[in-house]
Order: C-alpha cells, then sequence, then structure tokens
C-alpha cells in the first residue's frame, strides 16, 4: 500500500500542477503567448512529435557521442597522470582552469575554430569539454584508491607498472569510473544544449533549436513542448544509469 | 643457515622520528619466531624490513629468500573484490608469469589445502572473514614461499576460529617448513605458534628479551594445558612489562 503510495505520489503532484494550471489559464484568460494552458501543450507536443523526436535524438546523439569521447580522452589521460606523479602535477591547474571556465564562454571561440560549415562538430566539442572534467577527476581518485597493502604484494610479486595499472589501479577504479560517467552523462546533455543555444540558428537542429525558433515565432506552447521533451530525456538517460551502476558495482563486488 | 637477518637496524619516519631500532635479529631457516610487542613499537616495520616491502635508514637487511620466495599476509584479507578467489590465489603465479591455466590449476590446489576447495569461483564479498583470511594464506603458500610474514593475520577474527587457524598454521608449516615470522599482540597466540618469541619495547622498538618454546611443533592437543606455554607466556608478559617500563 504505501509502496504504491510512493510510486503514485510524484504523479499524483504533477496532476494536481497542471490542474491548477489549467484551471488558472482558463479562469484569467492570460493570452497563449504568455502562458498556454497544459492541454494547449500536449495538442503541440503531439503535433510536433515527428518534428521534435528527430531533434530529440538529434541532441541525444551528440551527448553520447560526446560522452564517448571524454570518457576515452579522460581515461586516457588519467592513466598518463597515474604513471606520472610529474605529470599530474603539471595538468590538475590546466584541468581545473577548464572545468570552471563556462561553457558559454568558451563557445564563440570553439565555433569558429570548428568553422561555419561545421557547427556540429562545434556542438560535440563544446559538450566533450563539460563532460570531460567529472569522468578525468573520477579516474584520477579511482586509480589510485587501490588497497595499499595489495599495491605492497604487487611490488613483492615482481608485477611491473604496466601491470600495476591494468590488473590493480583499473579495475580498482571502476566504481570511481562509473560514478563518473553518470555525473559526465547528465552534463554532456547540458552541454549539448548550451552549445547548441550558442551557434544558434545554423545547421545544429537538436532541441535547443526548437526551443529557439519556437521562441522567435512566440508559439510558446512548441517551447514548452521541447522543454518538456528536454527534461523526459534528461530523466530517462540518469535513471538508465542509476540502473547501469548498481548493475556494473554488483558485478564488480560480486554481490 | 639463515632465512633472513636484520643487522643493527634503524628506520626513521619523516616527521615522525625513530620508529624501530636499533635492532638485529635472525630468522634462522624453516624457524617460527613470533614478534610481540606493544603498540607502535614498530614490529610491523620491522616485518616489512625482513619481507624487503621497505629499506631501513642504518643498518642491513639479509635476505636469502629471493623474488617470489617471500610472502605477507596482513591483517585484513587483502584480496581484490573484482576477482574471484580463485583468481586472486592465481595472481602471484600469474605475475610471476607462469600460464593462466596452470597458476588457476595450483590456486584451486592451493584453497583445498587451507579448507576451501570448492570456493575458487566465489568472490571475496560472499566468504566470511575466517575463509577470506583462508584465501589469504593460500595466496600466500600457493608460491610455496621459503619466509612467510604474517601480519597480525588473525586480529580481526573471533577466537575459534583464530584457534583453528593458528593449528592450520602450523599444520601447513610442517608439509613445506617455510620460515615464519608472525606480529601479534596477543601473547598466548605468540606461545602457541612459535617457537621463538621476540618480545620488543616501547616504541621505537628495541629488542626487550627472547623466550624459547621447547615442545613439538606443530602443537599436541590440549597443549594449553602443559607447563612450558603457560611458563613461556608469563615471560613474555614479563619481558613486555619490563619493555614498557624501559621504554618509558
Amino acid at each position: 500500500m504505501s509502496r504504491l503510495a510512493d510510486a503514485f505520489a510524484p504523479l499524483g503532484l504533477i496532476l494536481l500542477l497542471l490542474g491548477a494550471w489549467e484551471l488558472a489559464c482558463r479562469l484569467t484568460g492570460v493570452p497563449a503567448y504568455f502562458l498556454p494552458p497544459p492541454s494547449q501543450v500536449a495538442i503541440a507536443a503531439a503535433t510536433g512529435l515527428p518534428v521534435l523526436a528527430p531533434a530529440a535524438w538529434n541532441t541525444l546523439s551528440v551527448a553520447l557521442v560526446a560522452l564517448a569521447l571524454a570518457a576515452a580522452g579522460a581515461l586516457a589521460l588519467a592513466i598518463l597522470v597515474g604513471l606520472s606523479p610529474l605529470l599530474e602535477r603539471a595538468v590538475r591547474p590546466l584541468a581545473s582552469a577548464l572545468q570552471v571556465t563556462p561553457v558559454v564562454a568558451v563557445a564563440p571561440l570553439i565555433l569558429i575554430w570548428a568553422g561555419i560549415d561545421h557547427p556540429e562538430r562545434a556542438v560535440i566539442a563544446l559538450a566533450v569539454l563539460v563532460a570531460f572534467f567529472p569522468i578525468f577527476s573520477g579516474a584520477v581518485t579511482g586509480l589510485r584508491s587501490a588497497d595499499p597493502d595489495l599495491e605492497r604484494l604487487f611490488d613483492l610479486y615482481g608485477a611491473g607498472r604496466l601491470q600495476k595499472v591494468l590488473r590493480l589501479r583499473l579495475p580498482a577504479a571502476v566504481p570511481f569510473l562509473m560514478e563518473g560517467l553518470k555525473v559526465g552523462a547528465g552534463l554532456a546533455i547540458i552541454g549539448a544544449v548550451v552549445a547548441e543555444f550558442a551557434a544558434g540558428s545554423g545547421g545544429v537542429r537538436g532541441l535547443a533549436w526548437q526551443i529557439l525558433d519556437a521562441g522567435n515565432k512566440l508559439q510558446t506552447d512548441r517551447m514548452i513542448a521541447a522543454l518538456v521533451v528536454l527534461a523526459v530525456m534528461g530523466v530517462a538517460v540518469h535513471a538508465g544509469l542509476e540502473r547501469l551502476e548498481t548493475a556494473g558495482l554488483r558485478w564488480w563486488r560480486g554481490r | 643457515m639463515s632465512a633472513a637477518a636484520l643487522e643493527e637496524v634503524e628506520v626513521d619516519y619523516a616527521g615522525r622520528g625513530r620508529a624501530l631500532g636499533p635492532l638485529s635479529l635472525t630468522i634462522g631457516a624453516g624457524e617460527v619466531v613470533a614478534l610481540v610487542g606493544p603498540s607502535g613499537c614498530g614490529k610491523s616495520t620491522a616485518l616489512r624490513l625482513l619481507a624487503g616491502l621497505e629499506p631501513a635508514t642504518r643498518g642491513q637487511v639479509r635476505r636469502a629468500a629471493g623474488r617470489g620466495e617471500t610472502s605477507v599476509v596482513f591483517q585484513a584479507p587483502t584480496l581484490a573484490p573484482w576477482m574471484s578467489a580463485g583468481a586472486n590465489v592465481a595472481l602471484p603465479l600469474e605475475l610471476a608469469g607462469l600460464p593462466r591455466a596452470e597458476a588457476r590449476a595450483r590456486a584451486v590446489e592451493a584453497l583445498s589445502r587451507v579448507g576451501l576447495a570448492g570456493t575458487a569461483d566465489s568472490r571475496p564479498a560472499q566468504l566470511s572473514g575466517g575463509m577470506a583470511m583462508r584465501a589469504s594464506l593460500a595466496r600466500a603458500l600457493v608460491t610455496q614461499p621459503r619466509l612467510l610474514m604474517l601480519d597480525e593475520p588473525f586480529a580481526a577474527l573471533d577466537e575459534i576460529t583464530r584457534r583453528t587457524l593458528a593449528d592450520d598454521v602450523l599444520a601447513l608449516w610442517s608439509q613445506t617448513r617455510p620460515a615464519i615470522v608472525f606480529v601479534t599482540h596477543n601473547v598466548e597466540e605468540a606461545a602457541y605458534m612459535a617457537q621463538r618469541i621476540v618480545v620488543l619495547t616501547r616504541g621505537p622498538g628495541r629488542i626487550a628479551g627472547e623466550v624459547r618454546v621447547e615442545a613439538p611443533l606443530p602443537r599436541p592437543a590440549g597443549f594449553r594445558t602443559w607447563p612450558v606455554f603457560t611458563e613461556a607466556a608469563e615471560a613474555v608478559s614479563a619481558l613486555l612489562a619490563q619493555g614498557v617500563e624501559a621504554g618509558s
């Protein structure tokens, strides 16, 4: 009973808020370009689906490609840094500087470098930039997380540097890597959307472009519909990765 | 013939000062020696010196056992959670370059020798504390070491498991007769397991004295009631008390 209530509580709140919104729109007669009622947004979402779905896929695929690139780069750099403490001291401040610089501020520069004909490359690059740091930081921490006594055993048994990385440090880092990937995936979506905004109405037609385009035409219902699709996509990706992480940890721990 | 020896060694840690020494200690081949002392006296440091895991600040460390002939068991089982028990035990052999299949076969055999037959595919998280410790012991024995180091190996276990494991370690010792050095702060455990008990003073540890236990090894049943056991335990306790005074 209480589990059922738990499951329906968020749904109930959403329905309640939607009802209040609908009622308020009808009672006050606020113009639809300012605030359309949820029923109108639903219609806009339904009729706009043939456009919204490919746009959502566009944004999602950019985020996923960026996530894969960021993960590969971050892991490679983390391993190099793990092999050489000097390199780590060299890389840290640069990595932190990149992390704290807002992606919108970097976007115009990347757009120039990507070239006017390839804004999609810039969008991917910017999403990579945002997703990189949490994965890198998690990997560096994870590669150092192995039990020191286990490290001593590897030394005692004459393991080489590479053997220690492959057979001890990397497997020990797996939980940290999964956490970094989960955070990185969320950021990659945010990065992709922000970068699309920065690219403006160029050749990139993701969800952000849908929002911009609808806004320019004062089609507020389309705007909100695109926002809802974006939110649902974000929630789905997060839930999927959360499940993947739980399953991954269970496999790693053997329990 | 000695398996390992410390000659006038001292160990200083940066910021913490002297941790151990000056200390001289010779471990004979096949000898079972207990290192007993108060917390912080540097007994684990002495063990790491003998294992070659750490250098001495001053003095000489002589080790007859070559690479792959020394094994260490720590206080925690120190098994890699992402590997099965069998893979954990096979690890030293695989790192030494043995083919995987042969290493795994010898690991299964080592596991059954410590009473863990049929657990090769279990993960460490699925083993009880005592079983995990046995797996750790199997990993130490799989290379057939000439020098086996045990750093408070049973400290985290309950009394019954602890006593069974003590007998099992001695039974395993009688098969291949490696030199065993083990650190403990349990006086009874030292008197039960060791032929020679070296008592250290309060840190920085120096030798407060030695007690020999002249009795057969592995221990006969009821050994804990023998006068030689109780006398040894009393002598070690007296040396410990002296060592604490001398250190202060």
